[in-house]
This record gives structure tokens, C-alpha cells and sequence, in this order.
């Protein structure tokens, strides 16, 4: 441990954090709960001075993601944050960043909605990042942490995956990882790419008309509608790639479970409490806790469901991940939701309650 | 081991960052911690809460119903959180303004006159560090010297100057809790 530095701190301090340490070229964002440290701890860092990052509080959230577009679009590592209403105003930008193949980070730190809703941590955007509110056939990857440590590594594995990719990124995260302080191990610093590595590595970066090429369009824009759904071929295809590769969970005692909690975020948190608590009471319950949540689990969760019981959605939302939990078992297992609304958070007793109702009767 | 922590009080007394400096000093002794604020539209004058669990496993919920130790620090929060104490658990709570004292016999209660002795000591903003120093000698968490290191590290260097009244404050804590069952 000597080596490493052990730090207490916020979720969204450890983004800000992790974000300079992994190279990250800009941020650009606009203040709202509870996400605001984010911007506040990279102004106060001043990484402009040390790793030459640009930080920028721009006019609106709808200028953010614009600035995310066009840096992007220059090969650089760019990302915003915001939360969920100012998320929603985002999804014009996140849905062009995906048809003309920009990468890109975009963290949601969740408040209760709709609308302008409460500042009271909710999962309640789960459709809003999976689905997504731009328009189109497209998807974004979507990583949800459970603690500030992932908080900090989940940010250069967004990068990482948003440019092997080229797809926009969402961390999608909520005001109970986002405010909470924790032990954080920094991530270690790695340099920014430099002009002739961009170029090396992604050619088609628009990073100024060379002789020795073609110009760099990058657009979503294409009038020919047989082209246009060529490039739709293209991005399906694409699409599948990511959900054969990079599905990612976490499975919690669920070798000999009987039920099934599945639940992400800080819900994955208070469900491994409610695990506890069932163990203790001699219940074989396990956790099945997606990290991305899109590309979904879906195939771990139908090869649970051949094997429990019975399956708990754990949301702090009304429902949502729970159709993609019905998708994947097709009927094989009584499939329930429990969560809450608005920016109430459900204790790990309320959960266990709601279990035994619904499943274990 | 593991506690269950909550702090509660108005805003404005340092409930907030009591829980940070304890939740520091566990961790510089390579225990795990969770410090969980509520962070409604909180205000000087309204009521503020923390939860900090200190374990030597890995933490999961950040979010509880129940405690092992409550540090109560006005009727509001008594009145919210006196139920909320596991039996056999810690109640301490500080005196001033509370109307109804608590009640339960299940539970081991405690008094800390801290806003009566931060007024001696003219030391108003080390209100927090008193409490803090009742809660270690009933419940050693951690050391004091740990909680000065946290001080250190979390202060600007330019109120390090208010460490030892801190210090001081911690202490005055230990001499003054008692038990009241």
C-alpha cells in the first residue's frame, strides 16, 4: 500500500481526479446538483497549468456536449457531466456523437425526476442512457459504478472503450455514489496523447487537411437514404461487437442462490446488505450486479434464471431495468421490481421485505 | 469489526466534517469507510445527518435504518433517530436544547455538555472536535493522535494554527461525557 496513494474522497471529486490523471484533453460542463463537485474540484485542481487539460464552464448543458462533439471529433479525450435534467438536455449531441462515430464521455450523477424532479439520489434515468432520448437506431455504452474507487476507474475504461469503438460513453452513476466519501486508490497519472499520436492512432481524426489524404468528414448527416442505411449496417454491426465483447457484472454469492437480487449503482450497494442479511437468515440469496448496462447482462441473467427461483429487480426508480431482466428470462422464473421514487432511498430492510413478499412468500 | 455510525444536528455545527475527520483518521489505519452525508437542501439552522460506517471488511450498504452508535445533537434529531439505535447500541447526545431526553433502557445513553463547554473554552467551532472526543473515549475508534494527523491533512496550512485548540477540545470531550443509565 506504501506506494499508493490512499485518499478519502467524494465519487465525483474521484471522477475529476481520475479524469486528469487518465489524460483527458477537456471538460466541459455546467453546474447542478449533485454533481457539481466535479467541476468545482477540476477548477480548483487547475490541470490547465500541469497536464494542459481544458476546463470550461460552458453557457448550457446543450453547449457542453457540443464542445464534447467537436473535441472528440479532433481525436481528443473529451468529456461532461451533468445530471439528469441537464442530461435530457444532452440527448440531441449524444445521439449525433453516435451517428457520426465521435467518442466521448458523458457522466450522469442521477436526481429524481421527471423534470426538474429533487436533487435526491434515483436510478430513475436507466431508459434515458440504455434506450437513450436522441433520436435513431443507436446505443451508447453504459457503465455504472458502485463505489468512488469505480467512480475513478471507470473513467479511463470509458475512454478506453469510447474510442475502440468510437461511441459515446455514459458513466452512469447517481447522488448516493456521487456525494458519499470513500477509500480511493488514485489511478496512476498517464500522459495526454500528443498531436502526432492522434494522428497515428486515429486517422480519422479531423485534425487539419494533410496532403497525403482526403479530407475528414465526420457527420451524422447523409441525404442518400441507401447509404444511410448502410451506415446504420454498419453501426448494427458494430453494435454487436460491443455486446459479444464487452458485457461486464459482478456476481455476488450466486453459485447456490435460490433468488436472485439484480440490481446496479448504489442499488448493487444496498442490495449486497439485504444478501447479508438473507445468508444470516439461512435464505440462499445472490446478487447479480451489471456493470454495463448497456450491453446488458442478459446472457448471465438467462443462465441464472434456469437455476433461482425467482428474480428481484432492485431499482431506486419505477421499473426499468427490469423489462431488459424480462427480456433475458423469457418467462423461465417469476421475474418482480421493488424501488422508490423521487429521491427516496429504500433501506436494505425495506428491500428484504419487499423480496419476501413478492418472491419468497 | 464494524460500526454503524450517525451523526445528526443542525446545520452549521461540523456535523458533516465530524464525520469526515473520524472517517479520515479510520482509514489512515487501513480501515475500510463510508462517509454518506444527507445532502437535501440543507441549510445553516436546518438539520444535517451523516452515516459513517467504519469496518475492517469491505463496506456495502452506505444507506441504513439502524445503528450502532447515534451522536444526537438536537430535539430533531433525537426525536428522528432515538428509535433507530440497535438495542445494546450508544446514544450519546449533548444537552443543550434538547427538551424531551431520551428514553430508551435497552441502549447505553450518554451526555456531552459540548456546546455548554465550546462556550468556556471560547472555542464555538471546536463544538464538533468535543463530541468527537466523548464519542473515542466511549467508543475507541480510532486514536486522537490519528484525528490530529486527519486535521493536518484536511485543514489548509493556513488554520493548521487551530490544530491544538482542536487538540484541546478532543480532550475536553473525553473529561466530560457521562453516563446517564
Amino acid at each position: 500500500m506504501a506506494d499508493k496513494e490512499v485518499v478519502l474522497m467524494k465519487g465525483n471529486e474521484a471522477i475529476a481526479h481520475a479524469a486528469i490523471r487518465c489524460g483527458c484533453d477537456g471538460y466541459f460542463g455546467y453546474p447542478i446538483t449533485p454533481q457539481s463537485e466535479i467541476l468545482e474540484t477540476l477548477a480548483a485542481e487547475k490541470p490547465w497549468e500541469t497536464t494542459g487539460m481544458v476546463v470550461l464552464q460552458a453557457e448550457s448543458e446543450v453547449a457542453s456536449i457540443n464542445m464534447v462533439y467537436g473535441a472528440g471529433a479532433a481525436g481528443k479525450r473529451s468529456m461532461t457531466s451533468s445530471s439528469s435534467p441537464g442530461v435530457a438536455l444532452m440527448q440531441e449531441g449524444i445521439a449525433y456523437m453516435a451517428g457520426a462515430e465521435i467518442p466521448g464521455l458523458i457522466v450522469n450523477v442521477q436526481r429524481g425526476g421527471p423534470g426538474l424532479g429533487t436533487i435526491q439520489p434515483s436510478q430513475s434515468d436507466y431508459f434515458q442512457a440504455t434506450r437513450g432520448g436522441g433520436n435513431g437506431d443507436y446505443n451508447v455504452i453504459v457503465l455504472a459504478p458502485a463505489s468512488v474507487q469505480e467512480m475513478a476507474d471507470f473513467v479511463n475504461d470509458a475512454f478506453e472503450l469510447s474510442f475502440k469503438y468510437r461511441n459515446p460513453v455514459i458513466i452512469l452513476s447517481d447522488g448516493i455514489i456521487g456525494q458519499m466519501m470513500e477509500k480511493l486508490i488514485l489511478p496512476p497519472f498517464k500522459p495526454r496523447r500528443t498531436e502526432e499520436e492522434i494522428r497515428r492512432e486515429y486517422p480519422w481524426a479531423t485534425t487539419g487537411k494533410s496532403k497525403d489524404r482526403q479530407p475528414n468528414i465526420l457527420t451524422s448527416l447523409d441525404l442518400d437514404c441507401m447509404s444511410m442505411e448502410q451506415k446504420n449496417i454498419h453501426l448494427q454491426n458494430k453494435y454487436n461487437i460491443i455486446k459479444q465483447k464487452e458485457v461486464r457484472f459482478e456476481s455476488i454469492l450466486c453459485e447456490d442462490a435460490e433468488y436472485l437480487i439484480v440490481a446496479f449503482g448504489s442499488a448493487a450497494r444496498i442490495g449486497q446488505k439485504v444478501i447479508e442479511m438473507c445468508r444470516q437468515d439461512g435464505l440462499r440469496v445472490g446478487l447479480l450486479r451489471p456493470i454495463t448496462l448497456w450491453p446488458f447482462p442478459s446472457g448471465e441473467i438467462a443462465r441464472l434464471s434456469r437455476q433461482v427461483k425467482g428474480i428481484l429487480s432492485f431499482e431506486i426508480n419505477a421499473g426499468q431495468m427490469v423489462e431488459d431482466i424480462l427480456l433475458a428470462t423469457n418467462g423461465r422464473t417469476p421475474v418482480a421490481h421493488y424501488g422508490r421514487m423521487g429521491g427516496v432511498v429504500p433501506a436494505p430492510e425495506e428491500v428484504l421485505q419487499a423480496l419476501k413478499e413478492k418472491l419468497i412468500k | 469489526m464494524k460500526e454503524e455510525i450517525i451523526i445528526a444536528g443542525f446545520g452549521g455545527q461540523g456535523v458533516l466534517s465530524m464525520g469526515k475527520i473520524l472517517a479520515y483518521a479510520a482509514l489512515s489505519e487501513g480501515k475500510e469507510v463510508t462517509w454518506m452525508p444527507s445532502y437535501g437542501p440543507e441549510q445553516r439552522g436546518g438539520t444535517a445527518n451523516a452515516t459513517v460506517i467504519i469496518s475492517d471488511e469491505k463496506i456495502s450498504s452506505p444507506i441504513l435504518s439502524t445503528y450502532d452508535t447515534a451522536i444526537i445533537l438536537n430535539q430533531p434529531s433525537l426525536e428522528k433517530f432515538e428509535q433507530s439505535i440497535k438495542s445494546g447500541g450508544t446514544l450519546i447526545y449533548d444537552g443543550y436544547g434538547i427538551s424531551t431526553p431520551p428514553s430508551r433502557t435497552d441502549i447505553k445513553i450518554y451526555r456531552i455538555n459540548a456546546m455548554d463547554a465550546a462556550a468556556t473554552m471560547k472555542a464555538a467551532k471546536a463544538f464538533n472536535m468535543i463530541v468527537l472526543g466523548g464519542l473515542l473515549k466511549i467508543r475507541p475508534l480510532t486514536q486522537v493522535e490519528n484525528v490530529l494527523a486527519a486535521l493536518r491533512r484536511t485543514l489548509p496550512e493556513r488554520h493548521h494554527h487551530l490544530i491544538p485548540m482542536n487538540e484541546a477540545a478532543l480532550r475536553k470531550g473525553m473529561e466530560i461525557i457521562s453516563p446517564e443509565n
